[in-house]
């Protein structure tokens, strides 16, 4: 250990720790990767590329990462001057923040120079390795960027290393030797330089900075020989750039996120449907009339309400007026209206399953580019689909990415090459974002459940009911409380699954959780998304189900795959919601008995609230399990920070 | 006697079969099934006190055995027993100085004195006991009279003056009668208007504009808004429906049909909503006397909400409501399991309901509970018909309804005491 800590001091000046980078994500990579990318590749599996692996930070590791970031605030003085202008100069402006243009310049490097690479994803250099990238740092490295290595890189990152089943033993050994090996590397790379340091700082300040600023060029250099190809620098690159951002963004001129950049990073105001101008504008707009639903609770005048059973027939014999629409587009549609597809994950899924199919069957108009008529195309279909219902916050990701994707297509493809990039983009965000997360996510929420818990579940989310079935196929003995409420009863789906699969389940409404929550050791929540102030934003009711458990000190964990995160920040759970049908609340089904509000509409001074989210300060929130690991809700907006490039970029 | 039997036995069976349901209406009828039971019941020469409190102790210990989640019963029947006792003591201390007063003969002087060391060490204990006892005048001012006469009224304080005046003691009989059943009637007065007197309170408490939650539906806080109401304030309410009973739909309608802004939500959507609530204003099943709230099932909840967002929390319960124990485990052992059919279809789950997994245990449990408990620290506020008051007073207020000799209605062993 005392070693290692040794290194660090040294090392880290030079290294922005942020985020998750491991320890071992040395200041070498931070300069050179953007450099290297276009530098003649060199040999793959050198220790250098394990060294350079970025592990996901594992609860011990956060302490030493504290520290670590604590101290970049003491080396500034040290590093202005010298350090930071060479960098600077290099790449933050135009590789990061120049955006297109040299993106593009980038992929188009890339694809030249590996043309196989370039079959699969048009965009391979930042695509393959950029997806693995994205959910770990550096986790790229230690294979060759073959599919099935994403998977093994994935669960061997997160994985605690004796829960790995899937991931071969292989994979493991590597996760264990990754660290020594790192550390050790990190001593050879830049011995030199730490006792150089060492003595500059001992002598005198400037001296120090002069050293400082050489060791990041050596280092670089050493990691950029051993660096494998290119491509795999390239995302080292990507990811590099990032915290070399970081480092840079210290001095103040030379900004990485350049003012204009910065001002984009702001989400765009939401459509407040209470402005009646603009209201009126996107009615023109829309392909149905919907009829505004009658008695509007006045505090959600800003929400889009509309009458339930008018839509579906009126979508359904404009059919044949929609030409644009592409058929399984709207069918999506149809099925968000009906409800039958349902969950963040399910909708996400089925909305890019059928851009796929959109694209597939996408043809460039004569006298139109790709890019442009295939960007206008999507958003008609993005604007049907919220007609139908408003769009989740993990769809409103995905689109983003998809666009980039489109955005940045390379021009020199034909337009087969791009429709069949465009598609398998798609295909692996669904792979790895949702489905291969998901299962990181069991795989760590699965080492929190032990023998004799009681969890308490809210709802129906598909990552809790996977992790719960998994901990059941281990052999794990646990009792499951499913908690449920109105109107949609989701619970009762989940409860029936999980009694099918002979689990032992206690069911009760949401009303009853403090008389439940006694007994309950644990409590798992899903959620649609995770805003970067740490609000957990989900089914209605998960805020009172976590809040009961805060109040009976019973952890909450919430798991929610990282493309779900949000940067968005929100303080309660009204200034941005969904309206459902109020008509699903005057009834009981089963009950009928109860009717005392089928007429309810005729009163004009009664509302009835349908309410589909709410928030979940993050105060009640013990842990988020996310595909990057198992994080406090403090630092999802690091993750948010860190990753969301890649995620545009991916 | 016989006639009275029948009456009790019908009222058991429906506390049983809960048949009754409503704190007010089960307290309404418990007074009234008391009240008969009074006047039926053939009071012995001496201790007319004592034969009426066992006969009521009798009855009562079976009612509260046929519901013991039924608070109201008790605090019935502990209250008719702390009004017998009020009675027969300011008969008694009326008739002590009266003979004080009137008559100096030496034998009844004697009397009195006889008993007192022989009774001192009881009436200490007793004295000690009903501490809580509201201090009246006449305590303050009579302290060795009262103190004796205590004890005396129920146990052998009729003895010794039956043997001077038996022609006093009819009279005084059928005054003590009387008078209790005069007593219990207000009580049964008082019930029913409490909410009256609590709604009364109503523009004290909501000012225009007011936005205010509650939770299924109390027949106290619907009167307690629409008086608000009445009073030309004009405030919204969000009701959360109650699951499973779903009474807050009435609730909605109730208010609505009373022109009150009225917005119904699910119970899930408390926490949303909570936020832009000025007030929480719900009814409770029974107010313990730690201030502790049995409350419908879901007011932990919204306590819980409330306080996160510094919402008030107010109680509103009729006097009949305070129960004079203290709670301990309250959510297990004041509470009661309903019907799964109300949360989960028979038919649709028959399959996982039964023993079907092969080790005998089944694997599917439904709970379904109808209380919650709202602990006092949670609460704001407690009104009652006599007031607002704090939560750390109930136990304050509570001493003023029963008689500490009360907590426990179970026939002792030995008459008497």
């Amino acid at each position: 250990m005392d070693p290692r800590r040794g290194a660090r001091v040294v090392i880290d000046p030079k290294v922005r720790q942020v985020g998750f980078f491991a320890p071992g994500a040395s200041p070498g990579r931070t300069q050179s990767g953007p450099p290297e990318s276009s530098s003649p590749p060199v040999a793959d599996n050198s220790p250098t590329g394990n060294s350079l692996s970025p592990v996901m930070i594992p609860p011990p590791r956060h302490a030493s990462d504290n520290l670590l970031s604590a101290r970049p605030a003491l080396y500034p003085p040290l590093r202005r001057p010298g350090d930071t202008i060479p960098v600077g100069s290099y790449n933050p402006s135009e590789f990061f923040h120049g955006t297109s243009p040299t993106a593009s310049f980038y992929s188009k490097v890339g694809d030249g120079e590996f043309s196989e690479d370039a079959s699969g994803a048009g965009w391979t250099h930042r695509g393959n390795s950029g997806k693995v990238a994205s959910s770990f740092p550096g986790g790229g490295f230690d294979l060759t960027a073959v599919k099935p290595s994403n998977l093994t890189t994935v669960s061997v990152v997160n994985m605690p290393p004796g829960i790995s089943v899937k991931s071969g033993g292989a994979s493991i050994e590597v996760q264990n030797e990754q660290p020594a090996s790192s550390r050790s590397l990190k001593e050879k790379t830049s011995k030199a330089e730490r006792r150089a340091l060492q003595e500059a700082q001992r002598a005198a300040k400037a001296a120090a900075k002069a050293e400082v600023s050489k060791a990041p060029i050596a280092a670089s250099g050493v990691a950029t020989s051993v660096n494998a190809k290119p491509a795999k620098v390239s995302k080292l690159s990507s990811q590099k750039k990032d915290s070399a951002s970081v480092t840079a963004s210290e001095k103040k001129g030379v900004d990485r996120p350049p003012e204009k950049d910065r001002k984009k990073d702001v989400p765009h105001p939401r459509m407040q449907f209470d402005d009646k101008s603009r209201v009126e504008k996107a009615k023109r707009r829309a392909v149905v009339r919907p009829i505004e639903v009658r008695n509007r609770v006045e505090l959600f005048r800003h929400l889009p309400q509309y009458e339930r059973g008018t839509l579906l027939p009126d979508l359904e014999s404009k059919f044949f007026l929609l030409d644009p629409m592409h058929p399984a587009v709207y069918k999506v549609g149809l099925q968000y209206l009906a409800g039958d597809v349902s969950g963040g994950n399910a909708r996400c899924i089925a909305m890019l399953q059928a851009f796929q199919e959109a694209i597939k069957d996408y043809s460039t108009p004569p006298e139109k580019t790709l890019v442009r008529d295939l960007t206008a195309r999507l958003s008609s279909y993005v604007s049907f689909l919220i007609e139908c219902r408003p769009l989740s916050i993990s769809m409103g990701n995905a689109i983003r990415f998809l666009k980039s994707r489109i955005a940045k297509l390379p021009l020199s493809l034909s337009e087969s090459e791009a429709k069949a990039s465009l598609q398998s983009d798609i295909n692996r965000f669904i792979n790895e974002k949702i489905v291969l997360a998901d299962k990181v996510i069991v795989r760590h929420a699965v080492t929190k459940i032990r023998d004799g818990d009681v969890l308490l579940t809210y709802g129906s989310s598909s990552a809790v009911e996977m992790i719960l079935l998994y901990a059941h196929e281990l052999g794990k003995q646990f009792r499951v409380v499913v908690v449920d409420s109105r109107p949609k009863l989701e619970g009762q789906l989940l409860l029936r699954r999980l009694v099918g699969k002979g689990l032992s389940c206690t069911y009760t409404h949401i009303n009853a959780v403090s008389y439940i929550m006694h007994e309950v050791t644990r409590v798992f929540l899903g959620a649609s998304s995770v805003l970067s102030n740490g609000t957990v934003y989900s089914r209605v009711g998960t805020a009172c189900v976590s809040m009961v458990a805060h109040a009976f000190r019973v952890p909450v964990l919430v798991c929610c795959e990282a493309y779900k995160f949000y940067e968005r920040v929100q303080l309660d759970s009204i200034c941005s919601n969904e309206l459902g049908d109020p008509d699903a609340i005057s009834k009981v089904p089963g009950r009928e008995e109860i009717n005392y509000l089928d007429d309810w509409a005729k009163s004009e001074n009664l509302q009835l609230l349908n309410l589909i989210y709410d928030a979940t300060p993050s105060d009640y929130v013990s842990m988020i399990i996310t595909d990057y690991g198992m994080v406090p809700p403090t630092s999802v907006p690091v993750i948010v920070r860190e990753y969301r490039r890649e995620h545009l970029w991916i | 006697m016989p006639d009275v039997q029948v009456l009790v036995n019908e009222f058991i069976i429906k506390l049983k079969k809960r048949k009754v349901e409503g704190s007010q209406a089960t307290a309404r009828m418990t007074a009234e099934l008391l009240r008969s039971v009074i006047s039926q019941q053939r009071v012995p020469y001496n201790n007319q006190a004592g034969a009426l409190i066992d006969a009521i102790k009798a009855v009562g210990e079976q009612l509260i055995a046929a519901n013991p989640v039924e608070l109201a019963v008790g605090n019935i029947v502990r209250r008719v027993l702390h009004i017998i006792r009020e009675e027969d003591l300011s008969l008694a201390t009326a008739a002590v100085a009266g003979l004080n007063l009137s008559a100096v003969s030496d034998d009844e002087d004697d009397g009195e004195r006889e008993d007192h060391p022989v009774l001192s060490a009881a009436a200490v204990a007793a004295a000690a006991r009903s501490t809580l006892r509201p201090p009246s005048l006449q305590t303050l001012l009579e302290d060795m009279p009262d103190s004796a006469a205590v004890p005396q009224s129920s146990s052998s304080g009729g003895d010794s003056e039956g043997k001077s005046k038996s022609a006093d003691k009819s009279s005084r009989s059928r005054k003590l009668k009387h008078d209790i059943i005069e007593a219990v009637n207000e009580l049964i007065q008082d019930i029913a208007t409490c909410h009256e007197q609590i709604s009364e309170q109503a523009v004290e408490h909501i000012h225009q504009n007011e936005v205010i939650l509650t939770l299924g539906r109390s027949r106290t806080v619907m009167e307690f808004l629409c008086a608000a109401k009445e009073k030309k304030r004009s405030f919204r309410v969000f009701v959360a429906e109650g699951a499973p009973r779903y009474q807050g739909h009435v609730l909605a309608k109730e208010l609505v049909a009373r022109g009150l802004q009225t917005t119904l939500i699910t119970d899930s959507a408390v926490f949303a909503m909570i936020s832009r609530v000025n007030m929480v204003i719900v009814g409770a099943h029974a107010v313990m006397a730690n201030g502790g709230v049995i409350a419908p099932v879901g007011l932990n909840m919204v306590a819980l909400a409330a306080q996160r967002h510094a919402v008030p929390f107010v109680v509103l319960a009729g006097t009949h409501k305070l129960c004079p124990l203290y709670p301990h485990n309250p959510e297990v052992l004041l509470n009661e399991l309903k019907s799964p059919s109300e949360l989960l279809d028979f038919g649709e789950f028959s399959d996982c309901m039964d023993f079907g997994s092969g080790n005998g245990s089944p694997l599917l449990h439904v709970v379904n509970p109808a209380f919650d408990y709202v602990p006092p620290k949670l609460v704001s506020l407690f009104i009652t018909d006599t007031g607002g008051h704090n939560p750390s007073y109930m136990y304050r207020l509570i001493a003023d309804y029963y008689s500490a000799d009360d907590l426990v209605v179970q026939r002792r062993p030995a008459s008497g005491n």
